[in-house]
């Protein structure tokens, strides 16, 4: 079994919900409250996919137009970007191509890229297609869901095609800048020290997590 | 000291002998309780910015006095006659209600017709009643007359009220001076320009000001504070004085500087003129709005000082020895705050000290979003009395589910995050180990201390500065104190005794003032401030008894109350 340790970056504009997908996803959770993220969050979350360890470092970070210098901080190392727009706003929807201009213009490496479209809940005000945005998508050789944090729709989906990619990154690109331990000892080993150098917020919570998304990951 | 006479109030000097039972040698020799020589924060005087702006204004402004006055006058008479009907002072002749309680949030919906006469001004806020019966108002504008921010209402709708303040307020410039402030029937109007901003206080206020130039237009009163390079302007019919509401828009503005850094907010504004800045502050509308809220119930602001989460000082040194070991590089401020603003520690390079006035920001930073309660947070924050041109950069995060305790780690690196992360998990590995957050779990639930515990019969509520900590304690607010309309009518009162000892023309060391429902004492030494609230019929004697009595509670309790030793890095 090996392990795999990834950056993830969540770019998008304000409002579109990258704070909840994000928070559902790890959390489990869903908040009608959500607080405009300040700067960016760090989570971290762990799961197994396909007889590997995937270790996920997310940055999800604030939409607001004052933050976006500091967004290159976070996309520069990142192997995996997620672009998230609203799908009942259409200019949420051309933030993402000019995010992905710039992820062009600045990231060296390989970077996936997952588009998604967000807040299908609220599909009766829908702005943006799913043909539109899945061409789009297709045309940047991205990956496309659409999800709802609300209702936990699409999100694990989302997840689990990203990190699958990342997997299949790792065998085909060595120069991808992902962090690939082999064996289970040396495996252990690594966890442990990553475990203690990243600091979880919520360890409890963290462990409950992880264990969930072992079980799913067996179903799927 | 001057013999006061206010026909209005009963308020009464204190006569020499009683000064001298008041000043126990014993307490002047061992100095003020919670007195240190740490610097850990900056001794900041109450309005210490205002008044040197002020002065600064008064000196230039001397000679052409009389020719501004009158200028100012006429364009008084302008903004009444020419548009009036956009402006919020018109409501000075209702009968002014009580404040829509602020928790209910922001009113941004549509503005009603006010006035069927005038279809042409159907968008304009000011004809809502609702919008007009607001006690306080804080608008910021640009110097181009922008709108920049509205705390009730939506900006989009005060395109016009905005329009005449910077009108105002430019007229006045093009004299050389400034307008800082006037009035209006029963509405104070407060500016505050600070290039390329303009920020206004608007508020129905019991004056009580003393100050070098002020003017009357109509019945409403105006005040301006001007700034480059923005605008700021108060109207509120609370009992604050024109001092007290220049504070707040300086806070204000010194909320936006800490989003933007001011070379950041300059430069944008040579580069365009007329830029619309709520591009770049869209998400910040919540921290403005929360810092007004607070600084209409918390004292910090009014004291230019902070306070402190009681704790053992054995506890305290804990922390402090846990944070200060865990060092990480560029690390400049370490900074521990609880919940309800109390701070618990803060840790220091060396060279540097926090000014209160910066804590405060961090502290409503903290306070206004919930954001950093799910993960660990990195965002630039800009301290300006640290320094106004440049970001720290803070590593945010609760340290237990609970969120009890926030930790801030500032550091001048903005690569650092993993450093302080790792510095973080440590802290909280030590603090656990030693029970310390625990400790302070337990002192948060216990709140502050009863007035009760201090055993003094008449004394039902205080509260006390130490000057040269910029920490202050005060007791728990009980009944009759515990309705809300009854504690904000309280904090008038602090309000009203803090600006009567600090008036800046005749400043007091000690006012003894009874009023209906309390009799107040407010006394300024060179080591402390303390204002003190008793029952109403209280005897002078007996109020300097009790004086002398809480002096030595809090020298005795000192160490629980204040910091006095800090750690550094």
């Amino acid at each position: 079994m090996k392990s795999i340790e990834a950056k993830i970056v969540v770019l998008g504009a304000q409002g579109v919900g990258k704070t909840s997908v994000v928070i559902r996803y790890v959390g489990k959770l869903f908040s009608k409250h959500v607080s405009p993220t300040i700067g960016a969050s760090f989570f971290t979350f762990k799961m197994t996919v396909d007889d590997y360890r995937v270790k996920l470092q997310l940055w999800d970070t604030a939409g607001q137009e004052r933050f976006r210098s500091m967004a290159p901080m976070y996309y520069r190392k990142a192997n995996a970007a997620l672009l998230v727009y609203d799908i009942t706003c259409r200019e949420s929807f051309e933030n993402i191509q000019s995010w992905v201009d710039e992820l062009k213009k600045n990231v060296e490496g390989t970077i996936i890229m997952c588009v998604i479209g967000n807040k299908t809940d609220l599909v009766s005000r829908r702005e943006v297609t799913r043909e539109k945005a899945e061409q789009y998508a297709d045309s940047i050789n991205a990956l496309y869901y659409e999800t709802s944090a609300l209702t936990n729709d699409g999100i694990q989906e989302a997840f689990l095609q990203v990190s699958l990619s990342l997997i299949k990154l790792s065998q085909t690109d060595k120069s991808s800048g992902l962090t690939v331990y082999d064996g289970s000892a040396s495996l252990l080993n690594a966890d442990g020290i990553i475990e203690d150098g990243i600091g979880d917020m919520n360890n409890h919570r963290r462990r409950r997590d992880s264990e969930d998304s072992n079980n799913a990951s067996c179903c799927s | 000291m001057a013999a006061l006479t206010e026909p209005t109030l009963p308020v009464q000097p204190l006569p020499p002998n009683d000064l001298e039972e008041v000043t126990p040698d014993d307490l002047v020799e061992e100095g003020a309780p919670g007195a240190s020589e740490d610097h850990m924060l900056i001794a900041a005087e109450s309005y210490e910015d205002i008044n040197v702006a002020i002065d600064e204004q008064y000196h230039r402004g001397k000679d052409e006095k009389d020719k501004t006055k009158n200028e100012i006058e006429q364009s008084a008479r302008e903004l009444s006659i020419d548009d009036r009907s956009t402006t919020p002072s018109d409501e000075g002749r209702e009968t002014p209600k009580e404040e829509v309680s602020s928790a209910e949030g922001k009113d941004r919906s549509n503005s009603m017709l006010g006035n069927r006469d005038r279809p042409q001004h159907v968008e304009e806020e000011c004809y809502s009643p609702e919008w007009r019966q607001r006690q306080k108002h804080v608008f910021i504008l640009s110097e181009a007359g922008k709108p920049i921010y509205t705390r009730h209402g939506n900006e989009d709708k005060l395109v016009t009220t905005m329009g005449v303040m910077q009108a105002l307020v430019s007229f006045v410039q093009d004299n050389d001076d400034n307008i800082r402030f006037m009035i209006a029937g029963s509405h104070k109007f407060v500016f505050l320009n600070r290039p390329p901003v303009i920020l206004v206080c608007v508020s129905h206020s019991v004056c009580f000001f003393c100050f070098h130039r002020f003017m009357i237009a109509g019945s409403h009163k105006f005040v301006f504070l001007n700034r480059p390079p923005v605008i700021l302007v108060c109207v509120s019919h609370s009992a604050e004085s024109t001092q007290q509401l220049l504070l707040h828009l300086t806070y204000v503005y010194n909320q936006i500087i800490s989003v933007l850094t001011f070379s950041q907010l300059s430069k944008i504004f040579e580069k365009k003129s007329n830029y619309d800045l709520r591009r770049l502050l869209t998400g910040t509308e919540k921290f403005l709005d929360n810092l007004i809220n607070l600084m209409d119930r918390d004292a910090m602001f009014l004291l230019s000082a902070v306070r402190c989460l009681p704790l053992a000082s054995s506890v305290r040194d804990i922390i402090g020895q846990s944070i200060a070991q865990c060092k990480a590089k560029d690390l400049v401020f370490a900074i521990l705050v609880g919940r309800d603003n109390q701070l618990v520690t803060v840790v220091r390079m060396k060279e540097h000290s926090l000014h209160p006035a910066d804590l405060h920001l961090v502290f409503n930073l903290v306070d206004a979003s919930t954001s950093f309660q799910s993960a660990e947070s990195w965002t630039p924050i800009c301290l300006p009395k640290f320094n106004s041109n440049g970001y720290l950069h803070a590593h945010l995060s609760y340290l237990d589910e609970e969120c009890s305790a926030c930790l801030l780690l500032l550091s001048a690196d903005r690569d650092v995050f993993f450093e302080l992360s790792e510095a973080r998990q440590k802290i909280v590995t030590r603090l656990n180990k030693y029970n310390c957050l625990q400790a302070i779990r337990e002192s948060l639930a216990k709140g502050s201390y009863k007035v009760a515990q201090i055993g003094i019969p008449d004394l039902r509520h205080f509260m006390y500065k130490s000057k040269s900590t910029a920490q202050y304690t005060s007791s728990e607010l009980e009944a009759p104190y515990t309705e809300e309309g009854e504690r904000h009518r309280l904090f008038g009162m602090y309000q009203y005794l803090h600006h009567r000892v600090h008036n800046s023309a005749r400043p007091l060391k000690i006012l003894f003032h009874v009023g209906s429902k309390e009799t107040m004492l407010g006394w300024i030494t060179s080591g402390f401030e303390l204002y003190a609230t008793f029952g109403p019929l209280v005897t002078k004697p007996a109020a300097i008894n009790a004086i002398n009595k809480l002096l030595r509670w809090i020298k005795k309790e000192e160490d629980r109350l204040f910091i006095l030793n800090s750690y550094t890095y």
